[in-house]
């Protein structure tokens, strides 16, 4: 219980409110100098030896409060720069710019978007700023399954494939691949990846010293999103088998999976949930999948993409093939993931 | 016109600071938050920028001062606030300084009518949105056809704002049993009736205290004409 008890007061590891982001940011480059650079002007996280000539850019970018998400991404194999936003806004168009300009080394560079409206807009304007000068296309990731996709609607979420989206992306870009190779590579895990999430407790955002929604003892809310924004309906805490299932069919029906299917596995957690019990989630998964004769070619568990100190997990799945599996197992080398060197 | 809008500004901004809790209490039940905080930052950048400008060089228009002001605080809240609030804002501002420029040698009134106009047509069309699913459109749409009627019924600087501000704050409280399908609260589905929502609210917010200034600029006329 006591892990997971709703915490109504703010108490965090900080300095002053308005210093976290530029003091956490100070943090990444002061411990990782080997991989990444801070332009600190701009709150971004740029790759140390960028801009590489003749390898197409990759930024992303977006609020702040889901650490490892960008920053920790940025080096070899995944992105160039990073822009960080205050928690949980979007950042400003000037750094998108400021990021794109350090970054370009004259194989144009790829935007990776998650689709929140704020996001959307801030990067087109920055796409218009450097116009004419750097040639720049953007991918939108929204694979949440809990959000009803419409024309009439701002549309489903970018949440867990915006990682497994920037490592592949990452690894193509790093093979020599043209801006329009790793579009259609990044365009292509993103339709065929989707995700679904649910938390035990609500966020507090530092600014608002308050936890964003309040939940019962014994209540789950399930389809949330990474901004401690509430979710699409609220449920009694069940044993992770029945939660496990609540996020796993939804995206199995979704992506249409069939017995002989591959996928990549991910489940996340959201920031305040233990690593055991996030292999007990993903223990629920393989059972669930297995029993439908769904194989898991590549697994990933831990905190990628968090929403602050939110208990609670996500589960994405990303159908592979020989081409994603390649990219997916070619070398990375950043802040929060690496194999191969 | 320009040292009104400056004023209007100033005192916004000291209104946004103050409701700040309350526009982020109202984005926690329904987004995630931050409304209140970013419109306070953007506001404060705002000030900060008119304390550092320049008066207008001499032979300047009162129009293209007020337009070249307008643009000042577009870009500012564009590259200070983040967010959407920020871009759509933003933008909000830059049509409107396009519009006040256009509409030199017109009325005040006919040129706020036109800006306020062209401030919502931005947004909507920034935001790929439009009235009825539960944004600051519900607020400024209303407002501006209020601002147009009352101007056509021949209505001052004050009788129009005040015509706007009316048709605004109706327009906030409006949102509370709708649906959201834009912004952040879409994502909450039905569970999104029954809550305020908060762009609407914070552009009710702008049009009080521009209708507020408004009358005290006109009581400050009538008092420097008599």
């Amino acid at each position: 219980m006591a892990a997971n008890a709703p915490s109504h007061a703010m108490k965090k590891l900080i300095n002053k409110v308005d210093d976290l982001v530029p003091e956490s940011l100070a943090g990444l480059g002061a411990a990782h100098p080997d991989l990444v650079r801070i332009d600190t002007a701009n709150n971004n996280v740029i790759r140390k030896d960028a801009p590489r000539q003749g390898k197409v850019g990759l930024i992303s970018g977006g609020g702040s409060g889901h650490e490892p998400m960008h920053g920790g991404y940025v080096g070899l194999g995944m992105l160039d720069a990073a822009c960080a936003g205050n928690v949980f806004t979007s950042p400003v168009p000037d750094q998108m710019e400021a990021a794109t300009r350090a970054v370009d080394g004259g194989a144009g560079v790829l935007h990776i978007v998650k689709n929140y409206t704020g996001d959307v807009l801030n990067f087109e304007m920055a796409a218009e700023l450097v116009a004419g000068e750097i040639e720049v296309q953007a991918v939108v990731t929204n694979d949440d399954v809990a959000v009803q996709d419409s024309l009439y609607t701002a549309g489903r979420r970018g949440v867990g494939v915006t990682v497994l989206l920037e490592k592949i992306a990452g690894a193509h870009a790093e093979a020599g691949g043209s801006l329009a190779d790793v579009a259609a590579t990044a365009t292509k895990v993103n339709a065929q990846g989707r995700s679904m999430g649910l938390a035990l407790t609500s966020c507090i955002v530092p600014a608002a010293g308050t936890p964003t929604f309040q939940l019962g003892d014994d209540e789950v809310e399930v389809g949330i999103g990474i901004h401690g924004e509430p979710g699409r309906r609220r449920e009694k805490l069940a044993p992770i088998d029945d939660m496990a299932e609540w996020l796993v069919s939804p995206i199995v029906g979704d992506l249409g999976l069939k017995s002989g299917d591959t996928v990549l596995a991910f489940v996340n957690g959201m920031g305040g949930t233990p690593l055991i019990e996030l292999y007990g989630a993903f223990n629920s998964v393989n059972k669930i999948l297995g029993g439908q004769g769904i194989k898991i070619g590549r697994s990933l568990v831990g905190n990628y993409i968090t929403s602050l100190e939110m208990a609670g997990f996500s589960v994405t799945l990303l159908r592979l093939d020989d081409e994603l599996t390649k990219l997916w197992d070619a070398p990375v080398h950043t802040p929060a993931l690496r194999w191969g060197v | 016109m320009r040292e009104g809008v400056e004023a209007w500004l100033r005192a916004a901004a000291e209104r946004v600071h103050a409701e700040a809790p309350a526009l982020t209490a109202l984005d926690q039940a329904i987004g995630d938050g931050d409304h209140g905080i970013n419109l306070d930052r953007g506001f404060a950048a705002i000030v900060a920028m008119l304390d550092d400008r320049p008066a207008p060089v001499d032979g300047t228009t009162d129009a293209a001062a007020t337009a070249d002001l307008l643009r000042q605080v577009g870009k500012t809240l564009i590259s200070k606030v983040g967010g959407a609030s920020g871009p759509l804002y933003g933008t909000a501002f830059l049509r409107g300084a396009g519009a006040i420029a256009a509409a030199d040698g017109a009325s005040p009134a006919a040129a706020f009518v036109a800006a306020l106009e062209a401030a919502a047509g931005g947004i909507a069309g920034l935001g790929k949105a439009t009235e009825g699913e539960a944004t600051m459109l519900d607020a400024l749409f209303p407002a501006a056809r209020a601002a147009r009627t009352s101007l056509d019924g021949g209505g001052d600087l004050a009788t129009v704002t005040a015509a706007a501000r009316d048709a605004a704050a109706a327009g906030a409280t409006a949102t509370i049993p709708m649906l959201a399908t834009k912004g952040r609260a879409s994502y909450l589905g039905e569970r999104s009736v029954g809550h305020q929502d908060p762009g609407a609210t914070s552009s009710a917010l702008l049009l009080t205290v521009l209708a507020d200034a408004a009358a005290t600029g006109s009581a400050d006329s009538a008092a420097a004409s008599a």
